[in-house]
């Protein structure tokens, strides 16, 4: 059923999930650079439930990887959201300008 | 094993698409390498043979999660140049945490061992006779029909979420009413006046 193994799957999406982490962690001034580094970091997760879904013959793993593509989209659009009304606000999307709850 | 092959170049060309977009200057070629990685991460899915949730991640992903980035990207008038610029500040702390990360995930990765009962507790083993996409309608409309509603309650509120957080209101901007339309009364609206022949008003 699998052209590749379980391991190849699990070893791609632990880098894929790294890189994720990686950017977050590297990009700390631009907040879409970090929402996408988010998104990599789901399709690691959903690389990963495929994968298993895949070896055990099982189709759980699929249903959950929709819901985790749901939660995914439905993450993003309000991120962006959150992002233009701050942008209106300061005229900047810089995470250092978020501060305003700080008093 | 022509299969094997497209693994790895699935997989390859996905992971430098995500470097690519961890690391470019640009957001707009940052948006397009994740178009790429989302490509190629559906090309492992159809490898898999999860044939609904690769076509899922393209028409999802590439068609409306990454439009919408950008999108944003492009109407922020924002200088990203000098957001780059303290990358290099956080560089050894993302690289200790990432090999940190790297090598701890490879440490279960090495002791990791299968249940021999895990095919027994399988949830919905997947039947040999349908596609995978009729399968997946099977289950998911019969079984799990609760996780459905929740993933449509999900993007309900996300909807909602996305219009209030970016509707606003121009001060300037003369706006329709409705409520104050239909409680207009008739004697407020207008009057009649009786113009007498040759006066004017």
């Amino acid at each position: 059923m699998m052209a590749a193994g379980l391991e190849q799957y699990l070893t791609v999406a632990a880098i894929l999930f790294t890189i994720g982490i990686f950017g977050i962690l590297v990009n700390r001034k631009n907040v879409i650079v970090i929402l996408m580094s988010v998104e990599l970091m789901l399709l690691a997760v959903n690389i990963n439930l495929v994968a298993f879904s895949a070896h055990l013959d099982d189709l759980m793993g699929q249903v959950f990887s929709m819901l985790v593509l749901t939660v995914a989209a439905a993450e993003a659009a309000i991120g962006l959201a959150i992002l233009v009304s701050f942008y209106r606000n300061r005229k900047s999307i810089a995470i250092d300008d978020i501060d305003r709850l700080k008093g | 094993m022509v299969a094997a092959l497209f693994f790895w170049m699935f997989a390859a060309v996905m992971l430098v698409s995500a470097l690519m977009v961890i690391s470019l200057r640009n957001p707009v070629h940052a948006a397009l390498f994740l178009i790429l990685a989302f490509f190629n991460g559906a090309g492992l899915f159809l490898l898999a043979g999860a044939e609904f949730l690769a076509m899922l991640l393209v028409i999802v992903y590439v068609g409306a999660v990454m439009v919408l980035f950008l999108f944003v990207v492009m109407m922020l008038d924002i200088d990203y140049s000098e957001m780059r610029a303290s990358m290099a500040a956080y560089m050894p702390t993302g690289l200790f945490v990432a090999l940190v990360l790297l090598v701890e995930l490879g440490m279960v990765f090495f002791s990791w061992v299968s249940s021999p009962q895990a095919l027994k507790l399988r949830a919905a083993p997947a039947p040999n006779d349908l596609t995978n996409t009729e399968a997946l309608g099977r289950i998911l409309y019969t079984d799990n029909v609760f996780y459905f509603q929740l993933a449509g309650l999900v993007l309900l509120v996300a909807m909602v979420g996305a219009i209030v957080l970016s509707l606003h209101h121009r001060a300037n901007v003369r706006r329709q009413d409705p409520g104050e339309q239909s409680a207009r009364k008739r004697e407020e609206a207008y009057e009649l006046v009786d113009v007498k022949p040759g006066q004017g008003l």
